[in-house]
């Protein structure tokens, strides 16, 4: 996304209310730094996280988009984060075809006591996304002001 | 259009030495929908509370917008406030503008553009938000304990002295379970059935407690506090309530070699039996399968002789059904088969046993009056060889035993070895191990004593095999400790048998939607704080269907589940999560995705009619959400193809609003 | 042989006072022992040795007189079993019969040192010999 001419990644993180919404919240308590352009909204469940939600992401002009959720098997649901491993492996393979490059997308478990991957992740997840350039593959124009 | 209240909280200097909160509460003042903007010290205080609770009063607010710090830290207390000043709690959302942004951005421009879009989401979000009501549903004041062991009589006793009405299910013909078959119990030495059959006494006379013996669970329905239970009351071909349990028939019954299942197959009993002198409720039962008048109709003695007239030959099976607003799942453990365990010659020689087969050798009950014999011969045995951990913690080999420790097995082994040579001490007495594991109260000791005073030999290693030589069983083994392969001359082997849980376990969590791991013990809805509860709303655990233990642990699990219960039905409505799914019906397609995602078997399908646009009706096949089951994940409304099924509190608009908003 | 074994374990067990049953086999007498390295037979394997009865190896070895007596191993086992003075019982049942000295009058001048105290050439003959 250009921000006053300049290019800044902007990435939205989905995470899970149970497990890695309370991991970024460890990473703050920590004051683990990750970059200011993630931007995280709370779920339920990972797997609460539409296709279509990060389809309108990408639309609206998101660098990148990553899916937080609980580890397997600890999922506070028993098994929605297992719901989330399938669905994301075939809707980013069908981005990759589309010309999302797979960096762009990502699914990490992080539990409640994982501030610090958190924070890494995010680190690492950024860096990656703003290597790979703004992106304009799948951009809405219309939505451009 | 909402009337939204934002309210920006410094948080001292948490908040405020980051974000430039004027700039905040300013930026947020134009947003659509937004009337009122404000900021303040410290939000959660009593003083800040205030604030928002006159601004609401003042700009009559629809909708509210904190941001501060997590919503795991202070969103209760904002939903109270707002709840305060007549507002539904569910119109507020919190900006976590402290975990998320300013504690973990130094630089103020960076940390306040961030602020300013996080609660740019947040008001979006709450532009589309509803006032959600959490739904009630009545609660049935009766629980099922499925599992007539310790584990079910104890918490069905714990219910029932609360004052709720109870019914055990049990499949076998009596109440008691496996402690009904032990002789003695560590680390105490108290007669199992001294301690457990007043306790099946007093199930039998409490007025709150039903037993359905010989009998199954075989359909539930429902959902917490309403449970709707078949159960299948199998005919024993004697009527209950006339049998006085005189036991005339089992002595007068002409087939006589039946094996006792019971004493594990090591006597017999007659084809009418009852199970043990102090079985509850002590009624006779045919086995259909060996009696002669059932097979084919010749015999009849057991009607003859029955003073009362109890026998019915043609009794069916009966089906009860019943409501529960709460069931325990106490289906309890079996040793494992020893059948593929080759190496111990478990089937070659009659003097390879179990441990639960030794505790009926060594129960005055028993077989052998209680007297430790070989069960091949009758000869006192003088060189008895246990060995542990047979079947448990074999990792390698699943489709023989089991990964977990059986942990049971060492306390009990100390037990046979501790009594053998306190009533025969000239045996001796030799037990094989690889860990002795006893962590419990009085428990090493235990096991120290049969070491040191009654002189068990305890060595370190695995027994390799058992081969039967010239009528008796040669042991070979390894001590570990000497470095040395050991040849013993044994009379009797003892096997602890691996433990686990009962085959009716798995069809049960089935029916219950309860979840199990993949040894088929039931999940607890959390290893530490929540026990003895499955992750199914209103099913309790209680004893080894959770995993292995011993009695004392069994006895304060049921305690623990009973209190679950008593805390369940002592309520008389049961308050739902608001942020449930919802489907809408006019665009659901009957397709059955949501209802195959579903965890908690929340979602039904129901006929409705339907006006159609030519005014005729039509019926159509549509989801139903059970809101007192769904616990609101959400993996049905992405599962829905047509889009029809939505989250409440998570709708698929409020999170795109989230999305627009920062992506803006 | 065997009934001479038996014999032997059970005076063992008698004069050192201790239980070898009350051994958990932890190991630590054999984790502290100074003298390990140059031991055939480790305390822990000694008080093993000693309840199974399995003792012949034991009288035959050098074990016997590697042993300092420092009783670190009696301080420190956590079920008070004491395998020093098991060695020692052992040893005494060697030592004891005729022609078993292990440290002669004889070879004693060989062994004198500047710097060694008088006094560990008594203990040592006491220890070692008849």
């Amino acid at each position: 996304m250009q921000v006053n001419g300049e290019y800044k990644p902007l990435i939205v993180a989905f995470c899970c209310n149970w497990c890695s919404y309370a991991g970024a919240d460890l990473a703050g308590n920590n004051r683990l730094a990750y970059p200011e352009n993630v931007k995280i909204i709370k779920v339920p469940c990972s797997c609460r996280v539409n296709p279509m939600f990060i389809l309108r992401a990408f639309q609206r002009g998101a660098d990148g988009v990553i899916i937080c959720g609980c580890h397997p098997g600890d999922c506070h649901y028993t098994s929605g984060n297992y719901y989330t491993r399938r669905r994301m492996s075939l809707l980013f393979s069908m981005l990759n075809f589309l010309g999302i490059e797979k960096e762009r997308t990502r699914v990490e478990w992080v539990s409640a006591a994982e501030g610090a991957k958190f924070a890494a992740t995010m680190n690492e997840f950024t860096e990656a996304v703003a290597a790979l350039g703004e992106n304009k593959r799948l951009e809405d124009l219309r939505c451009k002001r | 259009m909402q009337r939204i209240g934002v309210f920006v909280c410094w948080c001292g200097s948490n908040i405020a030495g980051t974000v430039d909160v004027q700039a905040v509460s300013d930026a947020l003042a134009h947003e659509p929908g937004v009337v009122h903007s404000a900021n303040y010290q410290y939000m959660c205080s009593q003083a800040g509370q205030n604030l928002i609770k006159e601004a609401i009063e003042e700009h009559k607010l629809t909708g509210i917008v904190v941001c501060s710090c997590s919503p795991r830290m202070h969103e209760a207390t904002f939903r109270k406030t707002a709840a305060a000043a007549g507002l539904n709690p569910y119109m507020v959302e919190i900006a976590n503008i402290r975990e998320q942004c300013s504690w973990v951005h130094k630089d103020m421009a960076t940390g306040t553009e961030k602020a300013i879009i996080l609660g740019k989401a947040a008001v979006a979000k709450v532009n589309l938000n509803a006032p959600l009501t959490p739904g009630e549903s009545p609660v049935t004041k009766r629980a099922l304990v499925i599992g007539g062991g310790i584990a079910g009589i104890q918490t069905a006793l714990d219910i029932a002295d609360a004052g709720f009405p109870v019914d055990i299910v049990e499949t076998k013909p009596t109440i008691g379970g496996k402690m009904a078959q032990l002789d003695k119990t560590f680390p105490t030495l108290d007669c199992a059935a001294c301690i457990l059959t007043p306790k099946m006494v007093d199930v039998a006379q409490n007025e709150n407690i039903r037993i359905f013996s010989y009998s199954e669970v075989t359909d539930i329905k429902g959902f917490v506090g309403n449970f709707d239970v078949t159960i299948k009351k199998r005919a024993r071909y004697v009527k209950e309530d006339i049998c006085t349990g005189c036991g005339l028939c089992t002595e007068k019954c002409p087939m006589k070699n039946v094996p006792n299942e019971f004493n594990l197959g090591m006597d017999n009993r007659r084809a009418i039996y009852i199970p043990f002198a102090q079985a509850v409720p002590k009624v006779a039962t045919i086995d259909p399968e060996h009696c002669n008048m059932l097979k084919n109709g010749k015999c009849g003695v057991c009607a003859k002789v029955c003073a009362a007239g109890a026998i019915d030959y043609k009794q069916q099976d009966e089906y009860i059904s019943e409501k529960y607003g709460a069931i325990v799942a106490a289906t309890g453990f079996n040793p494992i088969s020893m059948d593929k365990f080759d190496e111990y010659a478990y089937s070659q020689s009659k003097d390879v046993i179990t441990s639960l087969e030794f505790e009926r050798l060594t129960n005055a009950a028993g077989p052998s009056s209680g007297h430790l014999v070989c069960p091949s011969d009758g000869r006192h045995p003088h060189t008895i060889v246990f060995v542990q951990c047979v079947g448990s913690r074999c990792a390698s080999c699943s489709e023989k035993g089991k990964e977990y420790c059986s942990k049971i097995c060492c306390m009990y082994t100390a037990k046979h070895a501790m009594l053998t040579r306190d009533k025969y001490p000239d045996t001796e007495v030799y037990v094989f191990y690889i860990d002795v594991r006893t962590p419990g109260k009085n428990f090493d000791e235990f096991y120290r004593r049969a070491a040191e005073e009654y002189g068990v030999k305890y060595i370190k290693g695995m027994v390799g095999k058992v081969s039967p030589e010239n009528g008796k069983l040669h042991v070979q083994a390894s001590d570990l400790l000497a470095d040395k392969q050991l040849h013993i001359e044994a009379d009797l082997v003892v096997l602890a048998a691996a433990i686990e849980p009962d085959k009716s376990a798995r069809p049960l969590a089935t029916m219950l939607t309860a979840s199990m791991d993949t040894n088929d013990f039931f999940t607890e809805a959390h290893p530490k704080l929540r026990p003895v509860e499955s992750p199914t709303a209103g099913v309790f655990l209680s004893g080894a269907c959770q995993g292995p233990k011993d009695i004392p642990e069994t006895v304060s699990q049921a305690g623990a589940a009973a209190a679950k219960v008593i805390g369940l039905l002592a309520k008389d409505k049961l308050t739902g999560n608001p942020c449930v799914a919802n489907s809408n019906e006019l665009m659901c397609n009957g397709c059955s995705s949501c209802e195959r995602v579903c965890p908690y078997g929340a979602i039904t399908y129901v006929d409705k009619e339907f006006r159609m646009p030519d005014r005729t009706t039509k019926v159509r096949r549509v989801a139903s959400v059970n809101e007192a089951v769904c616990q609101g994940c959400g993996a049905c409304t992405v599962a829905c193809p047509s889009g029809a099924m939505d989250l409440k509190g998570f709708a698929t608009k409020q999170i795109i609003a989230e999305v627009d908003a920062i992506c803006k | 042989m065997k009934k001479e074994l038996e014999a032997i374990q059970s005076e063992v067990i008698r004069r050192s006072g201790v239980n070898p049953k009350k051994c958990m086999r932890c190991g630590k007498c054999s984790g502290t022992c100074p003298a390990y390295d140059q031991m055939e037979y480790h305390p822990h394997q000694f008080v093993y040795m000693v309840e199974s009865g399995d003792i012949e190896p034991l009288l035959k070895s050098d074990s016997l007189y590697q042993c300092l007596t420092c009783f670190a191993c009696v301080d420190r086992c956590p079920r008070g079993v004491e395998p020093a003075k098991l060695v020692e019982a052992v040893r005494l049942q060697v030592v004891r019969r005729q022609g078993n000295n292990h440290l002669k009058t004889d070879s004693i001048p060989a062994l004198i040192d500047e710097d060694m105290p008088q006094q560990a050439l008594v203990s040592a003959l006491r220890k070692y010999s008849k």
